[in-house]
């Protein structure tokens, strides 16, 4: 929806929020749900309202548990039967400065502030503890705003005394923490106050009359920063960029200006504009967004344009080059499809409001940001958050590299006439084993993520998974594949549960990377050797259908389980016997012995 | 701006805080006739008739607007 998409008018959001929720709700998109709880030192039905509009923007449907006015504390610490009951599967804790009420007095010394510090910190400290040991789900944890008030002015931020100085400490003690613990997320409020304006951000009446904190016309965009953390702990990050040329990444346009007449370099004021922006894409390029093009240009102009030396972007940057003068959407639609990803994963750059608009009509679930100057290019996008980063995984930084094996892969292929022997020419290896730490943000990712190959959609949290790993009543797999072309890393995850001698198949899932490389023969042979040492002698898998699941729909059938029943629904279930004898189906991938 | 005119601007305030199209205010429309003007709405309701009118109410009066008659009365002078 428009009006949630960042730059947003939070007035006109604050305003109209029930009608915009009732439009949401009804139009007919499929959403995740989430429960969520939101644990505060202030008032925070402002809060889990804005929050309720920005996840169903993107694709969750938030259940939510409020505490009691400033009771965040005392909700986690103590036995709370009915935080327990709700099973949060992520929990916020929203603090401002206002709730800090351990503050240097102007007469301690050094080591006093030291001891209050620590004070306020493990405060803190024990209660991500509890929750982590407790509920063991992803906590968010905002820092602490600059004070309003700066009692000595500008020393206020070296002395330390001051106010200003004890808040900086503190948000370094927990960064910190940050850093050591996998499933805490830091929500940034420092940036987003100071960015909104700290003083519009901290109006006081907003506290004395209604005790928020902070003031609710800065609501929404703390609403939408925490949504955009939560989407991408749930996997609905965006990943490619499809970007225009023409006044987009260079100013001026190469086909009829020339390749040496574009403003890019640092000449001029444009080119330096354009210069900072390629260096922007360059930079999430290496965190694991793929950079495409869609623009209406001869190839040779096109490439004549990025070739140019001061040009920071190379073509070999981008895994797709469409210049061409096809609409553009049908250019966006091919770039996914050879991509092998939705077109509601892209973000697609244009200076041109036609083409911007032709695309968000044709690709409804595309993300087309509103940009109304090319100085507004990097903020824009920056705070869209389109590609918030919460874990970064190895699988992330080398993207690029996979995708382009991808698409040679493609072209390896048409060389053979028997698609074996092009599996064969692969040279695929496999290693299949237990869910292990190293693995686990990237198993969580596809997790959260996977759609299609993907037989009971269950979404778990990587704390979740982490438990189930170390339960002895389940068997966890993931399977990594390797070919001559690159490492695609962890492809398939498999878990399920124990009964007796059966075993239940609680997820099994692959990406799409991996389709049609026999890797699922594989994961299986792994899973029966498995299942038949700890005497299982059947195996139940279970057939869940969503909007995007049909390329599994048949799939138990295929690899030889057989159907049980089935319900009003399409809900599957299969057996498979191991209990006598099982032929290894897998004859193309090498797997590493265990 | 005539009490009028403020009156009228209050009722599309009030239908989109609302979501409710058939509200028509008179000067004592209260609490008591919209079922959802509870604490939380009222918070959402003050924020979008400041900004409607561009105008700041004081913590005193903000509390204590009970009906669309008062709240047009606060507002007319505010702009006076």
């Amino acid at each position: 929806m428009e009006i949630l998409q960042y730059p947003f008018d939070s007035q006109l959001i604050l305003r109209m929020k029930k009608k915009i929720r009732r439009e949401l709700l009804a139009d007919g998109s499929s959403r995740i749900k989430k429960k969520i709880a939101i644990l505060g030192g202030s008032t925070t039905a402002g809060i889990r309202d804005m929050l309720d509009l920005f996840l169903l923007h993107q694709g969750i449907e938030a259940e939510f548990y409020e505490s009691e006015y400033n009771r965040y504390w005392q909700d986690v610490m103590f036995e709370n039967p009915r935080l327990a009951d709700f099973h949060p599967e992520v929990i916020i804790i929203h603090t401002t400065t206002r709730n800090l009420n351990i503050l240097p007095d102007l007469t301690d010394d050094s080591e006093t502030i030291e001891r209050k510090l620590n004070e306020v910190y493990e405060t803190y400290r024990m209660m991500w503890d509890k929750i982590s040991d407790t509920y063991h789900c992803p906590v968010i944890q905002n820092n602490f705003e600059r004070p309003w008030y700066r009692l000595m002015g500008n020393r206020d931020v070296s002395d330390e005394h001051g106010m200003s100085s004890f808040v900086a400490r503190l948000n370094g003690k927990i960064y910190e923490y940050a850093r050591d613990h996998h499933n805490f997320f830091i929500n940034d409020i420092d940036f987003l106050s100071s960015s909104f304006g700290l003083q519009k951000w901290n109006d006081p009446s907003y506290w004395y009359m209604y005790k928020c904190a902070p003031a609710l016309p800065a609501v929404p965009e703390l609403a939408f920063n925490l949504s955009n953390i939560i989407k991408s702990i749930y996997g609905k990050n965006k990943k490619a960029l499809v970007l225009d040329l023409d006044n987009t990444l260079w100013g001026g346009i190469v086909g009829e200006d020339g390749a040496d007449r574009i403003e890019i370099g640092q000449e001029t004021a444009g080119g330096q504009l354009y210069t900072e922006f390629q260096t922007y894409l360059k930079a999430q390029k290496a965190l694991g967004t793929l950079l495409t093009i869609d623009s209406k240009n001869d190839m040779e102009n096109a490439l004549a344009g990025l070739n140019r030396p001061d040009s920071v972007l190379k073509p070999e940057d981008f895994l797709i080059i469409k210049a061409n003068w096809e609409p553009k959407d049908q250019n966006l639609k091919e770039i996914a499809k050879e991509l092998n990803i939705g077109t509601d994963a892209l973000v697609f750059v244009d200076d041109n409001p036609a083409e911007r608009h032709i695309v968000r009509s044709q690709l409804p679930d595309a993300a087309v940001p509103e940009i109304e100057r090319p100085e507004d290019l990097i903020t824009t996008l920056d705070r869209s958050g389109f590609f918030e980063v919460t874990n970064i995984s190895e699988d992330d930084i080398q993207r690029n590299e996979m995708y382009k094996a991808n698409i040679e892969r493609a072209r390896q292929q048409t060389q053979f006439t028997d698609y074996r022997d092009y599996l064969l020419s692969l040279e695929m290896k496999a290693e299949i084993k237990p869910f292990s730490s190293r693995y686990m943000s990237r198993i969580a990712q596809l997790t959260n993520k996977s759609n299609q190959f993907n037989l009971t959609t269950r979404r778990c949290s990587e704390a979740e998974l982490t438990q189930i790993a170390g339960d002895p009543e389940y068997i966890t797999l993931y399977g990594t594949l390797t070919d001559r072309f690159g490492d695609n890393g962890v492809v398939s995850v498999v878990f399920g549960h124990k009964a007796e001698d059966v075993f239940h198949i609680d997820l099994w899932l692959m990406s799409c990377r991996a389709l049609k490389r026999d890797m699922e023969y594989a994961m299986l042979d792994e899973l029966v050797s498995r299942c038949r040492s700890e005497k299982i002698g059947i195996l139940k898998g279970y057939y869940y259908p969503t909007k995007k699941n049909k390329m599994v729909l048949d799939f138990y059938e295929k690899i030889g389980f057989v159907k049980v029943s089935e319900d009003d629904e399409g809900n599957t279930v299969w057996e498979l016997d191991i209990s006598k004898s099982y032929e290894r189906k897998n004859t193309v991938i090498t797997v590493e012995e265990a | 701006m005539t009490k009028e005119e403020i009156l009228k601007k209050l009722n599309d305030v009030f239908r989109d805080v609302f979501d409710d199209e058939s509200i028509v205010l008179t000067d004592r429309t209260g609490a008591d006739d919209i079922d959802d003007w509870d604490s939380l709405a009222h918070i959402s309701l003050i924020a979008a008739i400041e900004n409607e009118f561009g105008i700041r109410f004081d913590i005193k009066t903000a509390l204590h607007l009970k009906t669309a008659g008062e709240i047009v009365t606060a507002i007319e002078s505010l702009l006076a």
